[in-house]
């Protein structure tokens, strides 16, 4: 079957200072839409491709919020609203009683956040990415380190794309097949 | 951080790692032992053992089930016997994982990276076994959803004044937050593992549990942040745990069980006896699948003394509770002190004592802390003596207290001991299997220890 369209360009690099480095040259030469693979977090890599906005801390915050009211409000609600009991003469709101499950929540709630938060962001799970069609592309979660540069990028033109990339001196090149 | 630990590297003598690893070979050193090494005799044989004390354990509860919790010793006055010990015992057990992985995480202790993973495992084990007691402990098992608020057509709520109740959102907090910590840890892994295996089921069934993983430095970014979110989520909620678990006794009027030492006295036990776990584990497994260049000499080190440390910290709780038995002036609370000395559950505090406070103070001897032979030994003596406090909070406070017309004594039955010892079973049975299925080190997390993942911008 005859490819019609590619997804973008990749090249390999040997390690992590290669990969920064070739990260900001591509950066600063004017390409918005490229993406860094690494087997490993490095430090700086997701600034050095323009990503500044990382919105977990807020949806972490939130997921907080929202389970601290829950937890406190439910028990209010329980405790002093929906069935009032007597328990030892305390009073049916008795909120030093309870702290504690308000704070079980909040943990809860925004360990939950935190973790299904990054994965929405990510948009994962995606079984199927056009990067996975690159054979060489295994190695990057054991030891080797990709750039993309993807076709949608304004400045993306086949032939001046795959020059700019082979001169920052790559292991390999490929076309990444969408 | 680099700086630091550099200089951490060389001040000591064992390093975290050996050198002259690289990504590629720790990569497939560590994958090696889930993909390729095949299982031995010996695994067969480990795990055959714990799958049929597992079998016990279920068979014990099945009578139980059956039959009511008369089957057990407990009576009145000793209406918490085995299982709640075993609960604490467990529980506490767990506490060491999240310590690894979170407290020393955020305290950026490098040298975790290598037993954070299988520390995790095990935490998420032990919850699991301390989760099974005081379910079955409610008396109709099936009931036990009772607990959980939810609408029911009795319109009535559980009571949140009580600690119990506390303890069931700490605890099922406590579940949650471990196995999603230690999921989301595993999942660059598990992108290792797909792109590695050769047999068509792992190959999707790592697919799958890496999520499609592919080490986006965006992805990366986010995960980081998400990884180190929880670790500071999950460093309150660790010391809460205990907190909230020793406040079942403590907020009760019993003598032994009223004070206020109890919460910090408990964390730090939990971690004592989580380590000393963590010791028992690391120490056969290193050997057998040779992974002393990744689990070093300076772990081993480590772990003996944050044992010193909390052990001195749960020597002094036990000093404090008998200095407030005679202080306090509360006869009761005297009396208490002097049953433990001298009751008739004496040999076991004394084994406690001898167990908690005494022979672990051999680890100030250099020698002996590195040893993996003597800290296996003394881990095990540790945790017989962890398992022993809890028996003597539990059952001792409860055996006299204040009339002696309501005196009585605990006799465990041979299901206490089999559904004890199936828990033991059950949690070996999971550690077999995890080792075998799952990369037991965090393969991208020892990527990062390695000189050449260091960048210059």
């Amino acid at each position: 079957m005859k490819r019609e369209r590619l997804y973008g360009m990749m090249a390999e690099f040997d390690s992590a200072q290669a990969l920064i480095d070739a990260a900001k040259r591509t950066h600063q030469a004017g390409y918005n839409k490229i993406d860094a693979y690494s087997p490993f977090p490095i430090e700086g890599l997701a600034e050095e491709i323009g990503f500044h906005r990382d919105e977990v801390p807020l949806v972490v915050l939130i997921g907080g919020i929202v389970g601290g009211l829950t937890g406190y409000l439910m028990q209010y609600w329980m405790s002093a609203v929906d069935y009032p009991l007597n328990i030892g003469g305390k009073p049916y709101h008795s909120w030093p009683s309870f702290i504690v499950i308000t704070f079980e929540m909040t943990i809860l709630f925004a360990g939950i956040s935190a973790v299904f938060g990054m994965l929405a962001l990510n948009g994962l799970p995606m079984p199927y990415h056009p990067v996975f069609n690159v054979p060489r592309f295994s190695s990057a979660s054991k030891d080797r380190f990709f750039l993309i540069v993807f076709c949608s990028d304004p400045k993306y033109d086949p032939a001046g794309t795959r020059d700019f990339l082979q001169a920052l001196k790559p292991r390999s090149l490929s076309e990444v097949p969408s | 951080m680099e700086s630091m630990d550099e200089q951490y590297k060389t001040t000591i003598d064992a390093p975290v790692m050996e050198p002259g690893y690289t990504f590629g070979t720790v990569t497939e050193k560590i994958s090696a032992i889930v993909l390729t090494r095949p299982a031995s005799n010996g695994w067969f044989v480990g795990f055959g053992v714990a799958f049929l004390m597992t079998m016990m354990m279920l068979y014990a509860i099945g009578y139980l089930v059956l039959k009511g919790i008369g089957i057990w010793g407990v009576t009145i006055p000793i209406g918490w016997g085995f299982a709640i010990v075993n609960f604490v015992w467990w529980i506490g057990i767990g506490h060491a994982g999240t310590l690894i992985s979170a407290i020393l995480l955020l305290l950026r202790q490098s040298w975790r990276n290598s037993i954070n993973r299988f520390a995790e495992a095990m935490t998420l084990f032990a919850v699991a076994c301390a989760g099974i007691f005081p379910a079955i402990h409610v008396g109709r098992p099936w009931l036990a959803y009772w607990l959980f608020p939810y609408p029911s057509t009795m319109g009535v709520w559980p009571q949140f004044r009580s600690p119990l109740m506390w303890d069931v959102f700490a605890v099922s907090t406590y579940a949650t937050i471990s196995a999603l910590f230690w999921f989301i840890g595993l999942i660059p892994d598990m992108a290792t593992l797909r792109d590695r295996a050769t047999h068509p089921v792992a190959r999707i069934a790592y697919g799958m549990l890496s999520m499609g993983w592919r080490g986006s430095a965006r992805h990366w970014h986010r995960y980081e942040t998400a990884y180190l979110l929880l670790a500071g989520l999950a460093t309150p909620l660790v010391l809460s745990v205990h907190t909230v678990v020793s406040f079942d006794f403590a907020v009760g009027i019993v003598p032994g069980w009223h004070t206020t030492i109890f919460p910090p006295y408990f964390v730090a036990g939990a971690i004592y006896s989580g380590f000393a776990m963590v010791l028992m584990l690391a120490i056969p497994i290193r050997k057998i699948y040779g992974l002393e260049d990744f689990i070093t000499e300076l772990h081993l080190q480590n772990a003996a003394k944050v044992m010193l440390a909390t052990g001195l910290i749960v020597a002094y709780g036990y000093g404090i509770e008998a200095f407030m038995g005679w202080y306090s002036g509360d006869r009761y609370d005297a009396f208490t002190i002097w049953n433990r000395l001298h009751g008739p559950y004496a040999i076991p505090y004394w084994a406690l004592l001898i167990c908690n406070i005494f022979i672990p103070q051999v680890l100030w001897i250099r020698k002996l802390r590195t040893s993996p032979v003597a800290l296996f030994f003394v881990s095990g003596v540790i945790l017989v003596g962890m398992w022993l406090e809890r028996f003597i909070i539990v059952v001792v406070s409860l055996h006299r207290d204040f009339l002696t017309s309501s005196w009585g004594m605990y006799y465990p039955t041979r299901w206490d001991w089999m559904t004890y010892i199936g828990t033991i079973g059950m949690f070996l049975a999971a550690i077999f299997l995890f080792v075998r299925l799952l990369p037991m080190i965090s393969i991208f997390e020892m990527r990062t220890l390695l000189p050449e993942a260091e960048v210059k911008e």
